[in-house]
């Protein structure tokens, strides 16, 4: 589904992100972690074309990202708060982005209702603007945002962050849902290394920018993550 | 913290911030216009002593100049009002370090006392002292006078402020300030109170006796206190934190449905234009563009000048246009990365705005039709500049709007935020402006009236005709700083 290629990305001179050879299938959820300036967020950027790669590319179904936008309609994220329409109510802000993804509001509602023990009674009905919700609650209107239009891709940055421990375990459950029933790739970024091996089939560990793990998830996961973070990895 | 770290931070931010480059060509374009203020107004200094003498030569100079203060002072209150902005200084950050409050607010407020709007008067007022000692006046009571100007210049000073957050709690922002100079100056010409009098014989007794002069110095005093228990309350974290539950009024705007694929946008664009504090004043702002010109085709001297006629149509017709096609797409800063990311059509997200101004431009002109009654060429002249605007000037801003590299943070609460208001904003519009108006003005001059607005017109219809093709170019240009602009909206000054 997703294949990155001798990717790159440079500033001013200084690597911050070498990827030489990374495929990701269709169906795969897909967890990436590493300490801050590791290159997490630079390589989803690149994902979302919101950065030009220095070297190379990544292609998402077969579409190079940065040379056609035809990977936008099957391709959806949330990064951070920027994501967010300040000003709009969170409705209003699905049926916008609904709206974006060629769905009408029935639709919008029908896929928002299934997501009302996840909002916790703190999203809908509330006659607020997203602007004025708490962190957490905006968190939770933008990954869901996410889920709108059902993509092929979804891409998570930090999701598990601000996220109080009930909305944890229901996060858990829906990106679960999503890569075992329903067949979409998920990618997913966090600092917690226990959410990503109860969610991931797969994790990724970067270093400086570089891949230096590839692990398919089992139970002694969790501990060689554990072992290589505190540094006291037997080699 | 000591005065020197207030102004390093300040300086950092300034050399720091994204938008460098582009504020160092307006920082010079403005340090122009700052010297040629200071010539005119050294030029008034310097030869106002004989000037009021040929005004009024059976009056002494300075009793004649005192009559007039009473105007000066409202005058620049309103200018003041839309051109001077409160000094700003990002406070979040110092709030939880050992900085005592008091402290901060201090050095705001004195900043704002060495403002340009302050230091100006002074090239006027200094070398008219010295006029006026030479002429042989007593020197304590000129120094005394000039004081109390002094003392004046920086009581308006603090004025300003106390006004200009009063409004911005409001949504009418500018009407109090208004109604302020417009009632004192009605009070004032129907003689029910003689303002300029009372003035008058105030400066003059400060010149009599100089120890007058501390009445408006404990004035100044007492707004300095206002300002400062003002500023005070407010640098709370919790004026920023506090959860303000704003009244949501949904409505549907069905009637966005008829403009097809481009609805969804439009809809955000006014959703964007109602909720938002700065977005809302410069709707407000509206009003003033459409009355404009009140303010010239009264007065007969102007009717007769009709390359005026296509400045004010400009002005009238496109004061929307230009003050929010100018911060395109800065208004969507704040979530650009997500729209980038996001199935849409550029082209169709500029359409939006494109359609938004140009339905302005024919609002705004149909509103402005009763200025017929200043004459028929007026009525046909501001159409000629509707047509120009709708053909021309929407292009040149869209194309514009592709180098625009400030974030707007529409979120931010009045109090500190001035970003993208000020002298800068009205620079930006002169080209827009004075473009048309020379263009008419010289047909008008070597051809005729007919041909001048026959030029503006078919200008405008070449635009509309060309539209399409103008589009994708403009599209054009803002895919190719699409990475440019997403990284400078992500930084935060």
């Amino acid at each position: 589904m997703i294949h990155t290629k001798d990717l790159s990305k440079a500033y001013s001179g200084k690597r911050v992100l070498k990827i030489d050879e990374l495929g990701i299938p269709k169906g795969q959820s897909f967890g990436l972690v590493g300490n801050n300036g590791a290159g997490k967020t630079t390589y989803f950027s690149l994902l979302l074309d919101l950065i030009k790669p220095t070297t190379g590319n990544i292609t998402n179904n077969s579409v190079v990202v940065d040379q056609s936008e035809d990977w936008k309609p099957f391709t959806s994220a949330f990064i951070d708060e920027s994501f967010l329409i300040g000003y709009l109510t969170p409705e209003e802000y699905f049926y916008f982005i609904g709206e974006l993804r060629g769905e009408n509001k029935a639709d919008v509602d029908s896929l928002v209702a299934q997501f009302e023990d996840f909002f916790h009674g703190e999203i809908l009905g509330q006659k607020k603007y997203l602007r004025d919700l708490s962190k957490g609650n905006q968190k939770k209107a933008g990954i869901v945002a996410a889920l709108i239009g059902s993509p092929d891709v979804i891409i998570l940055d930090e999701p598990f962050a601000n996220l109080d421990p009930t909305t944890q375990i229901r996060l858990k459950g829906i990106i679960k849902d999503l890569a075992e029933k329903q067949g979409v790739t998920v990618l997913v970024s966090s600092h917690d290394l226990m959410h990503v091996t109860d969610v991931c089939e797969r994790i990724v560990v970067l270093e400086k920018g570089e891949v230096v793990k590839d692990l398919e998830t089992n139970e002694a996961t969790l501990k060689e993550l554990e072992a290589h973070f505190s540094g006291s990895e037997q080699v | 913290m000591k005065l020197k770290h207030f102004l390093n931070l300040e300086w950092k931010q300034f050399f720091r911030s994204a938008s460098f480059g582009k504020s160092i060509a307006i920082n010079i374009l403005m340090a122009f216009l700052a010297l040629y203020f200071i010539g005119i107004f050294l030029f008034i200094g310097i030869f106002l002593y004989k000037i009021l003498g040929k005004v009024n030569p059976d009056q002494d100079a300075l009793t004649t100049l005192n009559s007039f203060l009473f105007f000066y002072i409202l005058f620049d209150v309103a200018i003041r009002f839309f051109f001077q902005k409160l000094p700003v200084m990002s406070v979040k950050p110092l709030l939880p370090l050992p900085v005592k409050r008091s402290k901060v607010v201090n050095y705001v407020l004195r900043k704002s006392a060495f403002s340009f709007f302050n230091i100006l008067p002074l090239f006027a007022f200094i070398p008219f002292s010295i006029t006026l000692i030479v002429n042989d006046y007593p020197v304590i009571s000129v120094l005394a006078w000039l004081l109390a100007a002094i003392v004046v210049v920086q009581i308006i000073n603090f004025l300003n402020f106390i006004l200009e957050s009063f409004s911005s709690e409001r949504e009418l922002s500018f009407l109090p300030v208004i109604v302020l100079v417009g009632s004192l100056f009605a009070l004032n010409y129907f003689n029910v109170i003689s303002f300029s009098d009372l003035i008058a014989q105030g400066f003059t007794a400060i010149y009599d006796n100089p120890i007058f002069v501390l009445i408006p110095i404990a004035v100044l005093v007492g707004l300095y206190v206002v300002n400062f228990k003002q500023l005070k309350s407010k640098l709370y974290l919790d004026s920023s934190l506090k959860t303000k539950v704003a009244v949501v009024n949904a409505s549907n705007m069905e009637w966005t449905k008829r403009f097809g694929d481009i609805a969804p946008f439009m809809q955000l664009d006014l959703k964007l234009i109602w909720r938002n504090k700065r977005t809302k004043s410069m709707t407000m702002l509206l009003a003033i563009g459409l009355l404009y010109g009140l303010f010239f085709y009264p007065q007969p001297l102007y009717r007769d000048m009709e390359f005026m006629f296509a400045f004010i149509g400009v002005f009238s017709t496109g004061f929307f246009l230009i003050n929010f096609g100018q911060f395109i797409p800065a208004w969507d800063s704040g979530y650009y990365k997500m729209l980038m990311s996001q199935n849409i059509k550029y082209e169709q997200y500029l359409r939006s705005k494109f359609v938004l101004m140009i339905m302005s431009v024919v609002i705004l002109f149909v509103l402005g039709i009763p200025y017929v009654y200043f004459g028929w060429k007026i009525l046909i002249a501001h159409f000629a500049t509707a047509i120009y605007n709708i053909g021309v000037n929407s292009h040149v801003i869209l194309y514009g709007g592709s180098f625009n590299r400030k974030k707007i943070d529409l979120d931010k609460k009045a109090a500190f935020n001035y970003q993208g208001t000020g002298a800068v904003q009205w620079i930006i519009g002169i080209p827009l402006m004075i473009l048309p108006m020379a263009l008419f003005g010289l047909t008008n001059w070597l051809v005729g009236f007919e041909a001048a607005v026959g030029l503006l017109i078919a200008l405008g219809v070449l635009g509309i005709v060309l539209h399409k093709k103008l589009m994708t170019l403009i599209t054009q240009k803002y895919l190719d700083s699409k990475y440019k602009m997403i990284d400078a909206f992500s930084q935060d000054s």
